[in-house]
């Protein structure tokens, strides 16, 4: 009816490559439900609904603010230390968001994995947009303490969505490894929690990177280490400044973590209806 | 006539079966590669068992036609349905489809018990590859189907379960795909709305020209629904072709393949009563499970009593393929001596339908169940039926069982 002569689909070993990518954006707007759906029963049945997103980075704020900038007495330059706190709890939250929801995305999606065929890519990019949702959430909490301390961002801010992106690809990157591990392994559902400990040690959310100087090339194989210096840097005013090398050691290191997050989902992605 | 529209030649689907351990741990993975580092073969070279769930799988399907998909528990049918949606893919063999395909092989998969029916069509739509335009075009007909209206924003978990089954049909069966692939789908619900989703199936195939490949336990609905059919057997195509000649290898088959069985009795009743054997013959005495309709059969239920049992009864039970329970006989309990007994029971009154029958054996002490089992599969075929036997569709399973009489007034 709609077309007129159907296209021929071979299916055998090996082939199943062929229209994937088609295959995908053909399927965008079932991404767009599925994140939709994710979304709409995040804060089902809760009484405070939507403040969770605020309660948990307010109070870690807090703390972190206690410990770092009052106890340990580290330097903050021009901003409030609150603030410095904030913008490296922003991309934190969303990147500990994303890549906890996508590494649980196809276990906690296998009664779709085995019933209904689509590019499986679409589970875990579907359940990154719910973490998004909970970041905008927190803008607000930045909003409000800029206008406290009455700290205007300047043109910098304008890069600010570059920096988002590089934290999506960092979790997206590091989620598709740990999602397709855990399908086969479930071993890997413990790792996730503890690598986010980890990873909030190894990455200057409390403190700001500069207060370890020498070690900074090093430390920007952290990835996550370029996107909060990045996240600073547009909503700071350009404090710290972006060294290139780091910034470049960290945006290399987030695209081969995606390049190899995708080369291990693809090779055994199909295999996931069987071993689910 | 043009090219089939499904070709499917070769197919082969191979599993790994693991013994004990059913999810692969890391520490078992990581463990079998350093054994491999060592240089030693993984313990007990039988851990994994190769099995091949189809093999050598091949049929053409044309373009309108409805295929019934048959066979046995284990046979191959669900296997074949997955590579066919492209849910798994195949270890050997091709499939070429033309056509948008478009598969059920359940119903109401990722409905979302927190969201409303109205969220609900929308994301099952979606899942089963309907595009948010298509869904709102058809949004209306979906909830009249379905007959929910007013709870369209109700959140799914306090719904029914058969307004749930309702709904989730009803997307399904909007859904525009040239080819369609159910699979056992319409053993849920009440009988009416069975009835109605049969309507439907029958209307996509015959007035819209489109190709469905169904699946089903339920041989009367097979029979009703489709041209031709596949019987699978071990992975296997053992027959395809017109429905009714592979639907009559497949009943010939169940009925000389299952004998009678009896369990070894439970340690508890060894002591007590027990069943030691069954018989089911024909009125000459010759052994036999399959019965041309109208035919009298009788079934003889062999136990041992050990020790003196009160109110002892013994009861024999039928039941049709689609798990329908249609006749229950007991013998009245009487009070029973140590012994071995015989109880014959006579089909002599009974006029069941053509179908496959399963015979249930009870046995009972003073009203309490001592054993229950499934014994026996009998055969009612239409072939050399006695008696007048129109053998159309949709026959009750009782058949004749009233007094009638034609008077000129």
């Amino acid at each position: 009816m709609e077309k007129p002569a159907p296209p021929e689909l071979v299916l055998a070993a090996g082939r199943a490559s062929r229209h994937y990518w088609a295959d995908l954006w053909r399927y965008r707007e079932l991404l767009g439900f599925l994140a939709w759906r994710d979304i709409k029963v995040r804060y089902k049945q809760t009484v405070l609904g939507v403040l969770w997103a605020l309660i948990q980075p307010a109070i870690t704020l807090a703390v972190f603010t206690f410990i770092f900038g009052k106890l340990a007495g580290m330097p903050a330059g021009n901003v409030p230390y609150p603030l410095l706190v904030l913008c490296g709890l922003l991309p934190w939250q969303l990147f500990s968001a994303a890549f906890t929801n996508a590494s649980g995305s196809l276990v906690a999606n296998t009664h779709l994995i085995s019933k209904v065929y689509f590019p499986r890519l679409i589970v875990p990019l579907s359940s990154i947009a719910v973490a998004l949702i909970d970041f905008l959430v927190v803008f607000i909490l930045l909003g409000g303490m800029c206008a406290w301390w009455q700290f205007v961002p300047d043109w910098r801010v304008l890069f600010l969505p570059l920096f988002i992106l590089l934290t999506l690809v960092i979790a997206l990157g590091t989620g598709l490894w740990l999602t397709a591990l855990t399908v086969q392994y479930r071993d890997f559902r413990f790792v996730v929690p503890f690598l986010l400990q980890v990873g909030l040690f190894l990455s200057p959310v409390g403190f700001s990177s500069t207060n370890l100087p020498s070690w900074r090339a090093l430390y920007s194989f952290n990835p996550m280490v370029g996107a909060i210096d990045g996240f600073r840097w547009c909503l700071l005013r350009g404090e710290p400044a972006l060294d290139p090398v780091n910034l470049g050691v960290s945006l290399a290191m987030a695209g081969l973590l995606l390049l190899s997050g995708l080369w291990y989902f693809r090779r055994t992605e199909r295999t996931f209806a069987d071993i689910i | 006539m043009s090219a089939p529209v499904i070709s499917v030649s070769g197919l082969g689907k191979r599993y790994f079966l693991s013994h004990q351990r059913r999810a692969d741990t890391l520490r078992d993975s990581l463990a079998r590669r350093f054994r491999r580092l060592l240089g030693q073969a993984a313990p007990g070279g039988g851990d994994t068992e190769e099995f091949w769930a189809l093999r050598d799988v091949s049929f053409d399907v044309h373009q309108g036609d409805v295929v019934g998909i048959i066979g046995r528990n284990g046979a191959g049918k669900s296997t074949l349905l997955k590579i066919l949606s492209r849910i798994t893919e195949p270890t050997t063999g091709t499939v070429r489809l033309r056509g948008r395909i478009a598969s059920l092989l359940e119903v109401g998969t990722g409905f979302h018990p927190e969201l409303s029916g109205r969220e609900n069509i929308y994301l099952n739509g979606a899942i089963l590859g309907m595009s948010r335009a298509e869904i709102a075009r058809k949004f209306d007909e979906i909830v009249a189907f379905a007959e929910v209206e007013r709870f369209l924003d109700t959140q799914v978990k306090h719904y029914s379960s058969g307004m749930y089954v309702r709904l989730a049909f009803a997307v399904a069966a909007h859904l525009e795909p040239e080819i369609l692939i159910v699979d056992e789908v319409l053993a849920v619900g009440d009988a009416a709305f069975q009835k109605k989703c049969l309507g439907k199936m029958q209307a996509v195939s015959r007035t819209e020209g489109r190709t469905v490949l169904f699946v089903s336990h339920n041989l009367p609905s097979i029979r009703e629904l489709c041209r031709s059919a596949v019987l699978l057997a071990g992975g296997r195509v053992q027959a395809a072709g017109p429905c009714p000649r592979v639907l009559e290898i497949y009943q010939h088959g169940l009925a000389h393949s299952v004998a009678t069985s009896v369990p070894p009795p439970p340690a508890e009743l060894l002591d007590r009563a027990y069943a030691t054997g069954l018989l089911v013959e024909n009125l000459a005495g010759h052994a036999c499970s399959d019965f041309p309709v109208g035919t009298p059969w009788r079934a003889r239920v062999r136990f041992h009593v050990s020790r003196a049992q009160r109110r002892f009864g013994v009861a024999l039970g039928l039941r049709s393929a689609d798990g329908t329970a249609v006749q229950t006989v007991w013998h009245p309990p009487a009070d029973l001596a140590p012994g071995d007994y015989e109880v014959i029971f006579t089909q002599d009154r009974v006029v069941l339908e053509a179908g496959t029958y399963t015979v249930i054996i009870g046995l009972s002490e003073d009203d309490r169940n001592l054993q229950q089992f499934d014994a026996a599969r009998i055969d009612c075929s239409g072939e050399n039926a006695v008696g007048y036997y129109p053998g159309t569709a949709g026959l009750g399973l009782v058949l004749n069982s009233m007094a009638t009489s034609l008077q000129r007034l």
